[in-house]
């Protein structure tokens, strides 16, 4: 069994990342889970980071090389904004993080999804996956535990949702996705965004529904060994 | 007459030519197994998952077993491997029983024996990929051992593979002691499943402690431990640092 740690690997966020379109906005979900080598170093990240106001990006792939990708598109933004004398659009925003990654490509290795709401096209989610390829989509995954949820949404996506259907779907989606891979876990996190603005939800670990195979956590075995004996059945 | 081709043996003379039963690298693997002395002999527990790279595909498996009257053995690694030595344990228990004079192997002997099986392995440059913990009573004698899958062997109050020498040996170097009462081994080991599960990438959520007494074996049934995720600091991380985690 391999006992060398590795401290030295790189912080890479195994991830599950989500973005989803709705009539009115999107909803952005993400995992909290950050990874040295098999460690968990971080088990309540915040993988989806602000942009600008109405934009935000959920990060995958390298924690250092996403952070530093976010943080100049963040300044680049802020620039424009000042230029523009208007919030940037969701497509400009998306466009500046697919210049640093193909134009980076070879030194790169984060998959991002771009997602926000402006006034002219509504709510959008752009894909920029590795290499930088631009793709804009109805809904997005990306990240190790996407995997595990192409089927899914093939199956459970469609068009026109509410803003609770889309949460409800992303959440269910992230639960999946931590169910099955081991880089993925923690807490679900979701990002709604509209005209209205932006909503930051946290739905803790033990809060999420239970899939194939596991079980209603206790405190200790200890209160199942000292449980009262079930009532014998009256015929 | 004969219409099956020949096939090599398994432990053939050949040499290299015949290595094609080798591990190499580990497939379906299980992750860390903790066990403690306690007042009336030992405690294992140890997760029921079983990894395939980095899929948690495998959760309901069974990674602690009984062997004999007097042992229980706990793997992680490959569970394939672990499979192949439990058919190992029980040819020599029965090898044992056959002799039918009284006495029977205490866990001292079979670590010994497993010891032996493991590193003869890793000479042969085929080893099997376990970290086993092997514990047990007799006559009143408490003892908990492990090999390695390069027959690295000890004995101690307590011990663990993979994962757990990290995360779980710290807590029990701290806070375990002599004659340990059943409850509090209990929540001891429970502590260190839980930071195992909130630490270990390969942890699944779903347990079983074993109890291995004068009297015998038992092993619980399967359960779940409660999380904590409701620290202040969890829910906005990255205010006051916007890009950060």
């Amino acid at each position: 069994m391999d006992l060398d740690m590795n401290v030295n690997a790189p912080h890479s966020m195994g991830t599950t990342i989500i973005g989803v379109t709705y009539n009115g906005g999107v909803v952005l979900g993400a995992d909290s889970r950050t990874s040295t080598g098999m460690y968990v170093a971080n088990r309540a990240s915040d993988k989806i980071t602000q942009l600008t106001d109405n934009v935000n990006v959920c990060r995958s792939g390298s924690a250092a090389d996403s952070q530093i990708v976010s943080d100049y598109v963040r300044y680049f933004l802020h620039q424009h904004t000042i230029q523009l004398g208007q919030p940037a659009t969701v497509k400009v925003a998306a466009n500046l993080i697919r210049l640093l990654s193909y134009n980076n490509k070879n030194m790169l290795q984060t998959g991002l999804i771009v997602g926000g709401w402006d006034k002219y096209e509504g709510g959008k989610i752009y894909g920029i996956p590795l290499g930088g390829t631009l793709i804009e989509q109805p809904f997005a995954i990306g990240g190790s535990g996407s995997s595990y949820l192409y089927g899914f949404f093939d199956q459970a996506w469609k068009e026109g949702m509410t803003k609770e259907e889309a949460e409800q779907l992303v959440v269910k989606a992230v639960s999946l996705a931590i169910a099955r891979d081991g880089a993925s876990g923690g807490v679900v996190r979701t990002v709604v965004i509209n005209s209205d603005g932006v909503t930051r939800n946290f739905y803790p670990g033990d809060k999420l529904q239970l899939w194939h195979d596991e079980l209603e956590p206790q405190h200790s075995l200890l209160d199942i060994l000292n449980a009262p004996s079930p009532e014998p059945m009256n015929i | 007459m004969n219409f099956m081709a020949s096939k090599q043996p398994e432990n053939s003379l050949l040499g290299p030519e015949s290595d094609s039963q080798r591990t190499l690298y580990p497939y379906v693997t299980g992750t860390s197994v903790v066990a403690l002395k306690y007042k009336d002999g030992i405690l294992m527990a140890a997760d029921m998952g079983g990894s395939y790279g980095s899929t948690l595909r495998y959760k309901s498996v069974e990674r602690m077993k009984p062997i004999g009257k007097h042992s229980l053995l706990g793997a992680s690694g490959e569970i394939s491997d672990f499979q192949e030595i439990l058919r190992y344990l029980d040819e020599l228990i029965l090898y044992d029983n056959m002799w039918d004079d009284g006495n029977s192997l205490g866990p001292k002997e079979v670590h010994n024996y497993l010891t032996r099986v493991m590193y003869n392995r890793r000479n042969k440059f085929n080893p099997l990929w376990n970290s086993l913990v092997l514990g047990g009573v007799k006559n009143g004698q408490k003892y908990l051992g492990t090999v390695s899958m390069i027959g690295v062997n000890f004995e101690d109050n307590h011990v663990a593979t993979g994962f757990g020498n990290h995360l779980a040996r710290p807590i029990l170097r701290q806070e375990w002691h002599e004659n340990l009462s059943f409850e509090d081994g209990v929540r001891l080991l429970e502590k260190c499943m839980r930071v195992l599960l909130y630490r270990d990438r390969s942890a699944v959520n779903k347990l079983q402690i074993a109890k291995i007494t004068e009297d015998g074996v038992t092993i619980s049934q399967p359960y779940s431990l409660k999380t904590y995720w409701e620290f202040s600091a969890f829910e906005n991380p990255a205010q006051g640092a916007i890009g950060s985690w």
